[in-house]
């Protein structure tokens, strides 16, 4: 089946594997595609995907408890477990009774940003017992209008955030919000072990080749070396690594002290979060956080489904005729690794993991890093045609405003305005091959 | 809980890979997904009955608190558990006791427990609902019921273990289990508070049982046993294999077993109040049994043991063993288990060299139902 499809397209092969992950793809296209292991882990590595499994998705608790492996919960925290926002290993989602939505603040300190002086660098809207909560984002919809070449209609809806509840008196008024839903897990360890130079070598800071398409790395500062580093995962590529992403949620999102953020998240103004009793110092030994990391490294990469479908073959043309995989590109190869099943793997992740400028529609204005406040980094787009199937809804983006991919694509602005421009003038028919492609992901 | 994860509807994902077969294949299909299903009832019919046991022996308690009351209590409670352990088997596929909106599992027999937010733990004497009486005046189903908002993201308060800390209290001690006073419930301070709370626990335990008994009853047109008997053959076959593969994989051999064997936490057992951890294995075990033969009280099957015979007679065979093996492997795992996951304790310590014998037996076993699933032209895919 396969081998047909890549006959007949074979310019655009790339585009139409189904082995998205390697050998470690998954064939399982249910509720579970985003948690299963890579099917070439070894059994004893298999033991140790599950042990971080385990620690990924129960609750931790408030200290001190009965499961001293498990408690620490807090003062302050977003969420009781990893899989709070990352449902079944997959994307959070932005309804207001659920934790997958946070709010990254700062304030402005010449062209950076810095944390908020009284709320630090994340909204904290829950607390054990005894402490208050930081506060919580109101939010509203505006619908914004716009018409397809055919005459089709559509609307967008923009969201607009207002502090309430606040703990310790008014924000900043120069205060930078940047909202960031809880991305899909699997994959990472594939991305991590792409070699820097592949990914620098599509960089094109200056857009030099004169695409209108720059790509700029973001080089964040390493927390544990404090050297500079390559930025690959965050919505603004603001994590070098597994292991610092993992390490900076357990502290900010769960209040889970480790090694590498060895204190609790309280700001200085918060005194009855410093005054709280932790679960331990720190909360989650070394060791174990290396268990979690492997398990986020590990978590296998589902399937591609339906490539033998004419809308999809034909969506994939549009996605390469737009410019899509100017940015999304498909295919990657990873290079060395200490985890042998990561280790030269083919792999179409969809992304060139570089920054850009994608207009003033979905700038968050809070710079990270070397990213300004337009840029975000290309979104991997493998195994989002699985999105509804494991999380239930269909929403997309840095802050989960689109309700559907098509809205995805119409949110596209800056370097990727002329392929969201040639998107709207397509037919209706070919506008949902590209969507037929894009679900076969 | 032992995994918030909830495995729902595999509508998508099991795939009939042939068309299975010729009518007689049918007809064995359909008789074994209705012994399934009368297994299933009559399994969470037996652990209603014995919640119903302890509950009483709770509300004698309540009335007269005193020691011989207390122990009955803490006795009804760990015969209850072998009752409800042998129910987990039917969980992972979205079913009424984990489907996403309405599954009852998080309320039922969520872990870890949040103590802390229950009632005092040594290190903080005045914390918890209990202790809290401005905050939380009348501790009442309906207080406990907002507390645990299904789908909400709150700490949980209610369901098997929760009762279990409030009976036993927190197990300080290598060798025993907790030892929470009689005075907890008669002299010291909100004991009539905790008293309340552990009847309404119970309570609203006996209720949840009760909505899985309904949803999985005969004859009712409504409820999810109509639904299942509904599906196609292959994908209710499929959800039943999926139950019992993760529980013997992801849930037993690896967050229960691998978990608590790898990291030493002695206290990252399942039923750490009581010290019943042991017997909760066992119990999940024979779950998995029960469910894949299709035995129960005398009633034998038709299982997938049989559907898997028709085909491929070694395989079944095979099967069937590694089955029955994993269950006396762990039952051969001496108790109390946290004392064989002290840290320091050796690997060829006999209990565990029986832990780890358990693994690999439910390791083995979950591999051959992956083969079996394909043998009958299904796909299992394990996480």
């Amino acid at each position: 089946m396969i081998l047909a499809v890549a006959a007949c397209v074979s310019a655009r092969g790339d585009l139409l594997v189904e082995a998205t992950g390697g050998e470690g793809t998954t064939t399982a296209a249910n509720r579970e595609a985003f948690g299963m292991s890579a099917r070439n882990l070894t059994t004893d590595e298999r033991r140790v995907f599950e042990v971080g499994d385990s620690f990924f998705t129960q609750n931790w608790v408030i200290a001190p408890s009965s499961t001293e492996a498990r408690d620490g919960l807090g003062p302050l925290f977003n969420a009781q477990a990893c899989a709070s926002c990352h449902v079944r290993d997959g994307r959070g989602t932005p309804e207001e009774d659920q934790p997958g939505l946070l709010f990254r603040l700062g304030v402005p300190d010449g062209e950076l940003s810095v944390p908020e002086p009284v709320y630090g660098d994340q909204l904290q809207d829950r607390s054990i017992l005894g402490v208050p909560a930081e506060g919580r984002m109101v939010r509203l919809y505006v619908e914004e209008p716009g018409v397809f070449g055919d005459g089709e209609e559509y609307t967008l809806r923009r969201p607009m955030y207002e502090f309430e509840d606040l703990a310790h008196g008014s924000v900043s008024i120069d205060v930078q919000v940047s909202p960031r839903i809880a991305p899909p897990v699997f994959g990472v360890g594939l991305l991590e072990a792409i070699p820097e130079g592949d990914i620098l070598a599509g960089s094109d800071p200056e857009d030099a080749d004169g695409n209108g398409i720059s790509g700029r790395p973001n080089w964040v500062t390493d927390p544990v070396s404090g050297e500079p580093a390559l930025g690959r995962f965050g919505w603004k590529a603001n994590v070098a690594s597994v292991e610092h992403q993992v390490a900076g949620a357990f502290s900010g999102d769960i209040g889970i002290t480790n090694p590498v953020f060895p204190d609790e998240s309280c700001t200085d103004a918060e005194t009855e979060c410093s005054a709280a009793l932790g679960g331990g110092d720190p909360e989650i030994p070394a060791d174990r956080m290396e268990k979690v990391v492997f398990y986020s490294r590990t978590l296998a990469v589902p399937a591609r489904r339906n490539l033998d479908s004419p809308d999809v073959v034909a969506g994939a043309g549009w996605f390469d005729d737009l410019g899509c995989s100017g940015c999304h590109q498909p295919v990657q190869q990873t290079g060395d690794d200490p985890i042998p099943a990561l280790v030269n793997q083919t792999i179409y992740p969809f992304t060139d993991l570089l920054l850009h400028d994608m207009g003033p529609g979905l700038a968050d204005n809070r710079p990270d890093g070397q990213a300004s406040g337009t840029e975000w980094r290309t979104a991997p787009l493998w195994g989002i045609g699985l999105t509804e199937t494991v999380t239930g809804h269909t929403f997309f983006l840095h802050d989960g405003r689109a309700r559907s991919l098509e809205e995805a694509v119409l949110w596209h602005g800056g370097e990727a305005a002329a392929a969201r421009d040639a998107f709207v003038a397509l037919s209706s028919d070919q506008r949902s091959q590209l969507i037929s492609f894009l679900e076969s992901l | 809980m032992d995994r918030k994860r909830s495995f729902t509807a595999l509508i998508a994902g099991i795939l009939a890979l042939s068309a299975c077969g010729s009518d007689a294949d049918e007809g064995l299909q359909n008789e074994v997904v209705e012994q399934y299903a009368y297994v299933v009832h009559e399994s969470y019919s037996m652990s209603l009955a014995s919640a119903t046991e302890m509950d009483a022996a709770i509300d004698a308690l309540a009335a007269d608190p005193s020691q011989a009351n207390l122990e009955a209590a803490r006795q009804a409670w760990i015969a209850a558990r072998d009752d409800y352990g042998p129910t987990e088997a039917f969980r992972f596929y979205g079913g009424p006791i984990d489907a996403d909106e309405t599954g009852v599992e998080g309320l039922v027999n969520a872990w870890p427990l949040d103590e802390a937010y229950i009632d005092y733990v040594e290190g903080a004497p005045e914390s918890g609902i209990v202790n809290l009486p401005d905050e939380y005046p009348t501790i009442d189903a309906e207080l406990l019921g907002s507390l645990n908002e299904v789908g909400g993201e709150t700490n949980v308060s209610t369901g098997w273990h929760a009762i279990e800390f409030l009976l036993w209290g927190q197990d300080l001690s290598p060798d025993g289990a907790g030892a929470r006073s009689l005075e907890d419930f008669t002299t010291a301070p909100n004991a009539n508070r905790r008293i309340g709370y552990l009847t309404v626990a119970s309570d609203l335990l006996l209720g949840h049982l009760q909505s899985l008994v309904d949803e999985w009853a005969p004859d009712v047109e409504d409820n999810y046993r109509a639904e299942f008997l509904a599906l196609p053959p292959a994908e209710a076959l499929g959800m039943i294999l999926t139950g019992i593969g993760e529980l013997s994989r992801g849930e037993l051999a690896g967050e229960r077993l691998t978990v608590a064997y790898e990291e030493h936490s002695q206290e990252d057992e399942h039923s750490c109040f009581s010290d019943n951890t042991t017997s909760d294995i066992v119990a999940n075990a024979a779950g998995i049994q029960r469910a894949y033969l299709g035995d129960l009280n005398g009633v034998e099957g038709p299982g997938i043991d049989e559907l898997l015979a028709a085909t491929d007679a070694d395989l079944a065979a095979k099967l069937r063993d590694e089955i029955v093996f994993s269950v006396s492997a762990a039952g051969a795992i001496p108790a109390p288990f946290d004392k064989s996951l002290a840290p320091g304790v050796p690997d060829d310590d006999p209990g565990r060299v029986a832990i780890f014998e358990t693994i690999v037996a439910l390791e083995l076993q979950a591999d051959t139902l992956v083969e079996a699933a394909n043998t009958l032209g299904l796909e299992l895919n394990l996480s």
